[in-house]
């Protein structure tokens, strides 16, 4: 049996690593992920998990260490955030194109400038397309449920893909939560043993990684890839069902929470989803439709099981927790507005930025959000398709 | 030169090559600007153009004997020379343009007569 503990997001994510007990962990300390690495630094320092720590000098170099000993056949693991992560990008898509099923925490942070260690989602979004499945949670539970699918995740044979845990920096990270951590045996035997598929270390059928394709080879490499990242979404739906009936929690690709009726609705990634979620029930007292869409699985991204969830829908907004950056909004609107255009009368979708660098999201923040939803029903107009929630002075 | 053009779900996952060795296959003497060329008379097989070369260009014979330059696949760096001890006596660069069209000895004139 599992028992109830009170700890942070990290120590989950510690945790799960632990009971995961992987051959290599390569990793470098970053605010606020920099607990992970140091509470496995310290099981092993107990003598509680047999796993070769690399230190290294920069998150180029974990990475790249992860790179190696993922390579050689082992199951490797690593935590990181915001320029850590940025720093990694290089090698993130050397780990993805390789087809190396590295699982990596992220505690996802703020990019500078200017300097902020505080959460929101400016490294994971910025990293969406490296190629590897990227899993997000909504708090502690989630980060270290998540943690241990994704390593079944990413080693399934038809995927074997790199897969990112993340959680909101500090909202989550540091942020102390009763979840529930489950028996090490049990876990063990869930992620099961990691059967490489060409390692290097198998000297009697040598095998050549990283090498060169030219113009006439890249191309089918990189479809190839695709491929094995697209399958995932269905790995991902059956390991989350696995695991609800090895543990009681099941997962889907996203949560639809109070959507079979719902007239509006927020779509949402990450710790802002438990705010949601109480504004919705409070306007369910009062007779509102409100409802919230999670994304759960933002790579590969499931869009037609979204637009499904969505079709019925009266107006959606949907949360970035990143600047726009120039686009016509955050990823997560573009990608929710793309994949509803197939859809016969859609809905309109509008889009915020909220929480940067580490910004408060409350209740009265989501509650404009429907307020607006319900204003652009009646109506029948959208009076401004992008806002930012919480910020000083008027935007657009 | 013939290699087996495989469809984008027919190759190994990751761009893994199951055949080490097959660079041998992709032919690079093209890329060169300038070629070493070697001078068997003054080569006192020390072997350490081998050891130096980056491109595996050097050939060796059956008794492990220095037998002449790979120019299918030599990029032309010039490292052999630079290291080689009897410099510039056994061997020197020229520049493919000069090479073009003449015969071994003709180059091999070229190369050391400067
Ligand atoms: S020039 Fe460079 S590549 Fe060519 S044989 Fe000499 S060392 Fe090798
Ligand atoms: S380095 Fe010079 S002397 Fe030595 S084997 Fe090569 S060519 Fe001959």
């Amino acid at each position: 049996m599992g028992k109830k503990v009170a700890l942070t997001g990290n120590e989950a994510a510690a945790h799960a690593i632990r009971q995961i007990n992987p051959d290599v962990v390569a990793a470098f300390p970053i605010t606020p992920s920099t607990p992970i690495p140091q509470g496995v630094a310290q099981f092993i320092a107990d003598g509680q998990m047999d796993t070769e720590f690399v230190t290294v000098e920069s998150e180029h170099s974990a990475m790249s260490a992860c790179v190696g000993a993922s390579a050689a056949g082992g199951r490797v693991m690593t935590a990181t955030s915001a320029n850590g992560y940025a720093l990694m990008w290089e090698i993130l898509y050397i780990a993805s194109g390789t087809r190396l099923p590295i699982v990596m925490a992220v505690a996802a942070r703020a990019l500078s400038a200017p300097l902020n260690i505080h959460g929101d989602h400016s490294d994971i979004m910025g990293g969406r397309d490296t190629g590897w499945i990227q899993l997000i949670a909504e708090n502690s539970q989630e980060t270290y449920d998540n943690l241990i699918q994704a390593v079944k995740i990413a080693e399934n044979k038809k995927v074997m893909t790199p897969a990112l845990g993340a959680f909101d920096g500090f909202n989550i990270s540091h942020a102390i939560e009763i979840w529930e951590m489950e028996d090490d045996a049990k876990v063990k035997e869930f992620v099961g043993e990691y059967e490489p598929l060409y390692p290097l270390l198998k000297t009697d059928e040598p095998i050549t990684h990283g090498a060169w394709a030219p113009p006439n080879w890249y191309f089918e490499n990189r479809m190839n890839q695709l491929e094995g990242l697209l399958n995932a979404k269905d790995v991902v739906a059956d390991v989350g069902k696995e695991f609800g009936k090895a543990f009681g929690r099941e997962y889907g690709l996203y949560e639809a929470y109070k959507m079979d009726d719902a007239e509006f609705t927020i779509v949402a990634a990450g710790s802002v989803c438990g705010t949601t979620k109480d504004v919705v029930d409070k306007l369910r007292e009062n007779g509102v439709k409100a409802g919230l869409l999670k994304i759960r699985l933002f790579r590969p991204f499931p869009y037609k099981e979204l637009a499904d969830v969505l079709s019925g829908t009266k107006a959606i907004a949907v949360l970035d927790r990143v600047s726009p950056a120039g686009a016509q909004g955050g990823p997560l609107f573009t990608e929710i507005r793309s994949a509803l255009y197939d859809v016969n009368n859609r809905p309109p979708v509008i889009n915020y930025t909220y929480g940067l660098g580490g910004r408060d999201t409350q209740p009265v923040h989501i509650n404009s959000v429907y307020d607006t939803l319900k204003k652009i029903v009646d109506t029948g107009r959208v009076e401004k398709q992008f806002d930012c929630l919480n910020l000083r002075g008027t935007w657009g | 030169m013939s290699e087996k053009l495989l469809n984008w779900d027919e190759i190994l996952i990751g761009g893994a090559i199951k055949d080490p060795g097959n660079s041998k296959s992709y032919e690079t003497g093209s890329w060169r600007v300038e070629r070493p060329v070697w001078n068997p008379e003054s080569c006192i097989q020390c072997m350490f153009c081998w050891v130096y070369c980056p491109d595996s260009s050097i050939l060796v014979d059956e008794n492990g004997k220095m037998a002449g330059i790979d120019y299918d696949h030599c990029k032309g760096c010039g490292i052999c020379v630079e290291q080689c001890p009897t410099k510039p006596k056994s061997l020197a660069m020229l520049l493919e343009a000069e090479a073009k069209g003449k015969s071994e000895e003709e180059i091999r004139k070229e190369a050391f007569s400067k």
